[in-house]
């Protein structure tokens, strides 16, 4: 459903910061594909991501989301196809606006926003029953400013905005990174929820190794712009994190004493 | 210094604040709601006030001299939204280079000419100085002016619970999560400064009607009477809780109160040459406050968010 083909990206090409993120890029995603992403700091994750959300044009190759070319598609007309929640809680939903106003903006990802009411009544009925699956108690605070919630609902309520209507394609970005451990966990259990809910096709970059193996149906391991590692299936169900580790030291050469990457 | 000199100074004083309250809400639009500093509006409170005056002077009705000025100062939010959106020009530049390219333009609306009297006797002017006593109620600046600030919010009230206009308010809010939802954010932020440029050259045909004159320096530091309207209300009415319409509201109040400050410096002898210098410094007391309170004397409960807003 979604296919990468040979992408290249270089930032700030022809100077001194010149730094080549991704190179040669290849991934083909299956529809209901829940794939996790690991790898060190500066091995594309983000940028891979960011590449398939339009947040700039791609310097080579192509982009196909369900068969449609979006490789040329500015950031806000990719929308459509996807659901995405950030690393920082603050990125996702608009902290001046309300719980309830927020949906409303989510539920018109992909349509054409008219001089038609911003939020009708049928829709915050819609939204109440949507929240409370989320088991936060958020329902009842429907036009609370989102500012005023804390990091871990937001990124909740991120997801179901994401998620509100199907995305094709919905993108995590360590969307758990910034939250403390229990919070996370919390975070990561709605997601599994969500996507089990609606079956969508997910890729989910994470810096904790267990969480990548015991989520999803399908792991990939980035090194230097590219996938050095992809395992699904029963492989992946049998993985271990000191294999992960073994295969990672293996292609960095054992020196990752200084990355972010957490080893419990 | 005679006190009955100052209280017959207020309506007048009063009839100001409210035009200008206009000129602020549009002001409100881009600086508050899409988080951007406009100063193209400089350039379209005095090309409003030309248009209007011209038109008027070669016969046209003050209504549809108004609607033109409203149309010509969107066409200037245009040009400034293209040049920062279109063009990658940075907002505050984009809005300069236009307000400096409307002084010419404003020149030749005006005939060459830097300023175009119009007669209160022998045109029929929807506001003016001389109808604030002695002339019928309905036909009282004062009570005109609240009537189109009533019309004025209830219009803005319902266009931002739009989907067009929550798309807009998320714009301001929040770009990356605007962008995620679909949403276009440079259209979002063209459309902000064309109603905007509108509001303000709308109140300037008013402005120049009041006067009896459209002057080419009308707009000089324009910006800075908007957002000290904007900034007095927040200071003043940000404690209570109220709805967009009530924020909108507190906005003109703040323009009155702007405008009776003014009004009582002068009559404590102040030249009125002062007043630019006198306008600037009480803005930048007004932008000091909310930083020097939460510096050094921070609030027990930081609320997430309200960082900016100081």
């Amino acid at each position: 459903m979604l296919e990468l083909r040979n992408i290249h990206k270089t930032f700030n090409p022809g100077t001194v910061n010149e730094k080549t993120a991704l190179c040669g890029l290849d991934l083909k995603l299956n529809e209901g594909d829940f794939v996790t992403v690991i790898g060190g700091n500066g091995a594309g994750k983000s940028t891979m991501l960011n590449a398939i959300a339009g947040v700039w044009l791609v310097d080579e190759g192509t982009i196909t989301i369900d068969g449609d070319d979006v490789t040329k598609l500015p950031e806000h007309k990719r929308a459509k196809y996807l659901g995405r929640v950030f690393q920082d809680p603050m990125n996702g939903t608009a902290a001046t606006m309300q719980i309830d106003e927020n949906l409303a903006l989510a539920a018109r990802r992909g349509k054409i926003r008219s001089l038609k009411k911003g939020i009708t009544s049928k829709e915050m009925a819609y939204f109440k029953e949507r929240l409370a699956t989320l088991d936060l108690g958020l329902e009842d605070r429907m036009t609370t400013k989102v500012g005023l919630l804390s990091g871990g609902q937001r990124q909740a309520l991120t997801l179901l905005m994401a998620a509100l209507v199907k995305p094709r394609l919905l993108l995590l970005d360590e969307h758990t990174a910034a939250l403390d451990p229990k919070t996370a966990a919390k975070v990561l259990d709605t997601t599994q929820k969500i996507v089990d809910a609606d079956n969508i096709t997910t890729l989910m970059i994470t810096h904790n190794m267990k969480d990548a193996i015991a989520h999803g149906n399908r792991l990939i391991m980035m090194h230097e712009g590219n996938i050095i590692y992809d395992v699904s299936g029963e492989e992946k169900k049998n993985l271990h994190v000191s294999d992960l580790l073994a295969k990672f030291e293996e292609v960095s050469g054992g020196s990752f004493a200084n990355d972010r990457m957490m080893l419990n | 210094m005679n006190i009955m000199n100052l209280f017959g100074a207020m309506p007048g004083a009063c009839a100001q604040g409210l035009i200008w309250g206009i000129m602020a809400i549009g002001v409100y639009i881009t600086y508050k709601i899409l988080d951007l500093a406009d100063l193209t509006v400089d350039g379209t409170m005095a090309t409003g006030g030309a248009v209007c005056v011209m038109m008027m002077l070669s016969g046209h009705s003050f209504g549809v001299s108004l609607l033109v000025s409203f149309i010509v100062g969107c066409l200037a939010g245009l040009v400034t939204g293209i040049l920062h959106t279109g063009l990658g020009i940075p907002a505050i530049l984009a809005g300069i280079l236009t307000q400096l390219g409307l002084y010419s333009v404003n020149l030749r609306i005006l005939d060459n000419k830097a300023n175009q009297a119009i007669n209160v006797d022998k045109y029929n002017l929807l506001v003016s100085l001389r109808y604030i006593k002695g002339v019928p109620f309905y036909k009282n600046t004062i009570l005109v002016v609240a009537i189109i600030i009533a019309v004025l919010v209830g219009v803005l009230y319902w266009f931002f619970g739009t989907e067009l206009g929550s798309a807009i308010r998320a714009t301001g809010s929040n770009n990356n999560m605007s962008r995620a939802q679909g949403i276009n954010t440079n259209a979002m932020k063209v459309i902000g400064l064309v109603i905007s440029n509108g509001i303000v050259a709308f109140a300037s045909g008013l402005y120049a009607q009041y006067q009896g004159f459209a002057d080419v320096n009308a707009g000089r530091g324009a910006i800075v009477i908007g957002l000290a309207a904007v900034i007095i209300a927040d200071v003043i009415f940000g404690r209570i809780k109220g709805n967009f319409a009530f924020k909108l509201v507190s906005v003109s109040f703040g323009a009155i109160i702007y405008y009776i400050v003014l009004q009582i410096v002068m009559w404590l002898g102040l030249n009125s040459n002062d007043l630019k210098l006198l306008s600037a410094i009480i803005v930048a007391a007004f932008l000091a406050v909310p930083y020097l309170k939460s510096h050094y004397a921070p609030r027990k409960v930081v609320k997430k968010g309200d960082t900016k807003d100081a």
